[in-house]
């Protein structure tokens, strides 16, 4: 920094649960050291004092889903010197995103009734399909250790150390037998990025990639796998492939190719 | 945030961005000449159409989705979405499973609670901005409830697999049930917990506050034996008494124009409080002696009926929570599986359990596939969201002559008395038709 004042952080809310932004401060024992080192600058869960920008970083959390929500995130741009999107919701539309697979009009036709109060676009979208994002860091929710390693690493001008690899890494490093060799449950840790420290196969699931797709997944080999090797049926398949990063694009064309050709489908489309 | 104006005879409390609450909302009140014209508690937080998209979801997939509905409660919907289902599907569980989840939610209340009670609470009492400033000047309050809430996080942390969106609950019971040895430090952790809760009820006791005694309608969950966490029948203090299942039969949701959430009533009496007042003062002689006592030393009777005073009910219900978890793991049960069978068949489930902000209502009705066809949400907020306005017209109308800044700070403050959750309640709305 050639100032010397603090830099500013400021938090961004789009359509979300809160679970990230409450990742922050759920780093209780590092809360008081890091707004120690910075100022916080814009963070209304936290504060109701607010600062006018710029800022020097800018987290962001939640997918854009309104005709404003367009308009607000290019505001924030303009606003942040870096802009870092936190969780599944900022860099690939989070679970919202499976209108993207409906007729959201339907959607808003049959659950909402009176269309003219819902502001809201066809499709939940990553921050990213809007602006220029910095970095994404991926999880459902986020990792508290990777947000502060990646807080770090922008207010030292250094590139944060977060690994692209698998999940598979991390249970090889806990030393977790591989569920799905041993056990032959359905996992989606070897096309699924690491962070979260490989907890579900700990837990005795398999991983339901929460994290999003890894750095060049091979989805392909693995839906061959599920469906040939352990039997699971295209429709769960699918299922698993969209939840959480359903919209992210290795997850969302493997799950489409899965999808009954036209003529042969096995279950209508949702209706109300 | 403070957009409050004062044109003489007119004045506007606006707060466009509510602060320190979960999720987005706005505050309006119009007062023409000194007198409360009208208020407004706008919520204006994107739908995300969970119930729309719930269609066609199996049903073991519900606790880790509706989970994502709320990062600060995701263990309420967890339990509510297991105990529907469970119910739709005729599963009976262990009592060993029983407790494990009491003690998941005793995690879930005590992280909510304290995070509520020192970081978005108690700096209105005190006129800091956030927690951070009041750090500065009581740096041992805000660093004993980092602690605290950390101690509750770890319960989660354990039994859960992660503190936000836990991995380890699902229908019929858990994936893997920790063992007694992986808990030892914590539980010495839990004991410093239990006397740090103690301090805190002590220290929310000392806390000035208003005059603000509400006639409220408090509903809440009972139980023959337990303060409330996942079952128990509903109850009010005007006579109320259903199981669960007739929930619907009960409350009605209502639509207005001003919202994106649903506001709850009960049709022949209006709006409700849900949440610590109500389970509080409707289940005072649930708790335990140690939390009992701590209450009457703090100032409250065995009934609250000031929303300024949930500060102390929410570290009551810490202690409890605390006090709880200790008793579940000093008699640590191991059950025989980890989780029950399930028989996939067409039902129709109900579950409520007590989310930190009140009562939690799920209903689903399965295909024979085990496809959910329905699902039906209500959460905590929803319902409160009727009694907060309530709330702020009789909290303006004593207060009108303050100056502005003031009574609007005093407006947010009477809003986070609720420690509302607004991306919870948005997700739910349902808009109904007006014909004309």
């Amino acid at each position: 920094m050639l100032t010397k004042r603090k830099p500013r952080l400021a938090v961004w809310k789009f359509a979300s649960c809160d679970g990230c932004q409450l990742s922050l401060l759920d780093c209780e024992d590092e809360l008081l050291a890091v707004v120690g080192a910075v100022e916080i600058a814009y963070f209304l869960e936290a504060s109701r004092a607010t600062m006018d920008g710029p800022y020097d970083l800018s987290l962001v959390e939640g997918s854009i889903t309104t005709p404003e929500d367009v308009e607000r995130i290019r505001e924030v741009r303009a606003q942040s010197d870096y802009l870092i999107t936190i969780g599944a919701c900022a860099t690939a539309g989070g679970i919202q995103a499976l209108r993207n697979y409906a007729d959201v009009e339907e959607y808003v036709a049959t659950v909402y009734a009176s269309p003219q109060y819902i502001s809201t676009l066809a499709k939940s979208t990553p921050i990213s399909e809007h602006i220029f994002v910095d970095f994404e860091l991926h999880g459902c929710p986020i990792n508290k250790r990777q947000l502060l390693e990646v807080i770090n690493a922008f207010l030292n001008r250094r590139k944060p150390n977060v690994p692209t690899y698998s999940v598979c890494m991390e249970c090889k490093m806990r030393e977790t037998s591989c569920v799905m060799v041993a056990k032959g449950i359905p996992c989606l840790g070897p096309v699924t990025q690491a962070g979260c420290g490989a907890i579900c196969p700990a837990y005795n699931r398999g991983c339901y990639g929460c994290f999003g797709p890894m750095e060049t997944p091979n989805a392909d080999a693995l839906g061959h796998w599920w469906i040939d090797q352990l039997e699971v049926e295209s429709d769960n398949l699918i299922r698993a492939l969209r939840t959480f990063n359903a919209y992210a694009e290795p997850f969302r064309r493997e799950s489409e190719k899965h999808e009954p050709v036209e003529g042969e489908k096995k279950h209508e489309p949702i209706k109300g | 945030m403070n957009q409050s104006k004062d044109n003489g005879a007119t004045k506007t409390i606006q707060v466009d961005t509510l602060a320190r609450v979960e999720g987005e909302g706005a505050l309006t009140v119009e007062i023409k000449d000194h007198k409360v014209e009208d208020v407004k508690l706008r919520i204006f937080e994107p739908p995300r159409f969970f119930e729309a998209f719930m269609r066609d979801r199996r049903y073991d997939e519900a606790p880790d989705i509706t989970a994502r509905i709320c990062g600060i409660c995701p263990v309420a919907y967890q339990m509510s979405s297991a105990y529907a289902m469970e119910d739709a599907l005729g599963v009976k569980i262990e009592p060993a499973i029983r407790t494990l989840r009491r003690l998941l939610y005793c995690g879930e209340w005590i992280e909510s609670h304290v995070l509520h009670v020192a970081m978005l609470h108690a700096p209105d009492f005190l006129g800091y901005e956030d927690a951070i400033r009041m750090a500065a000047d009581h740096p041992d309050v805000v660093e004993m409830a980092l602690r605290l809430k950390k101690a509750g996080n770890s319960i989660v942390n354990l039994l859960g697999g992660r503190e936000i969106h836990p991995v380890n609950v699902r229908i019929g019971g858990f994936y893997r049930i920790p063992r007694l040895r992986e808990w030892r430090d914590l539980i010495e952790e839990l004991k410093w917990a239990r006397e740090a809760a103690l301090a805190l009820v002590q220290w929310t006791g000392t806390l000035d506050f208003p005059d603000f005694e509400q006639d409220y309608e408090f509903v809440a969950l009972r139980h023959p034996d337990e303060y409330p966490f996942n079952e128990g029948r509903l109850v009010s203090n005007r006579g109320l008494d259903i199981p669960i299942s007739a929930y619907e039969d009960h409350f009605i949701e209502e639509h207005v124009a001003h919202s994106t959430a649903l506001h709850a009533r009960i049709p022949a009496r209006g709006n409700y409080l849900v949440g610590p007042l109500a389970r509080y003062s409707l289940n005072f002689d649930r708790l335990t002696p140690l939390a009992q006592e701590a209450a009457k030393d703090a100032g409250l009777g065995t009934i609250c009926r000031n929303q300024f005073q949930s500060i102390i009910v929410r570290s009551v219900e810490t202690l409890q929570a605390v006090d709880e978890a200790l008793r579940i793991l000093a008699d640590y049960p191991m059950p025989d599986h980890p989780y029950a069978q399930v028989e996939v068949h067409a039902g129709v489930g109900y579950g409520c359990t007590e989310a930190p902000r009140g009562i939690l209502y799920h209903r689903y009705e399965l295909d024979d596939q085990g496809l959910i066809v329905s699902a039906k949400i209500t959460p905590p907020t929803s319902q409160n969201q009727a009694t907060i306005e309530k709330d702020l017209w009789n909290f303006v109308t004593p207060r009108i002559e303050l100056p502005l800044d003031e009574l609007t700070w005093q407006c947010e403050q009477a809003i986070r008395n609720y420690d509302p959750c607004i991306s919870c309640s948005t997700h739910f709305l349902k808009l109904e038709v007006v014909e004309k």
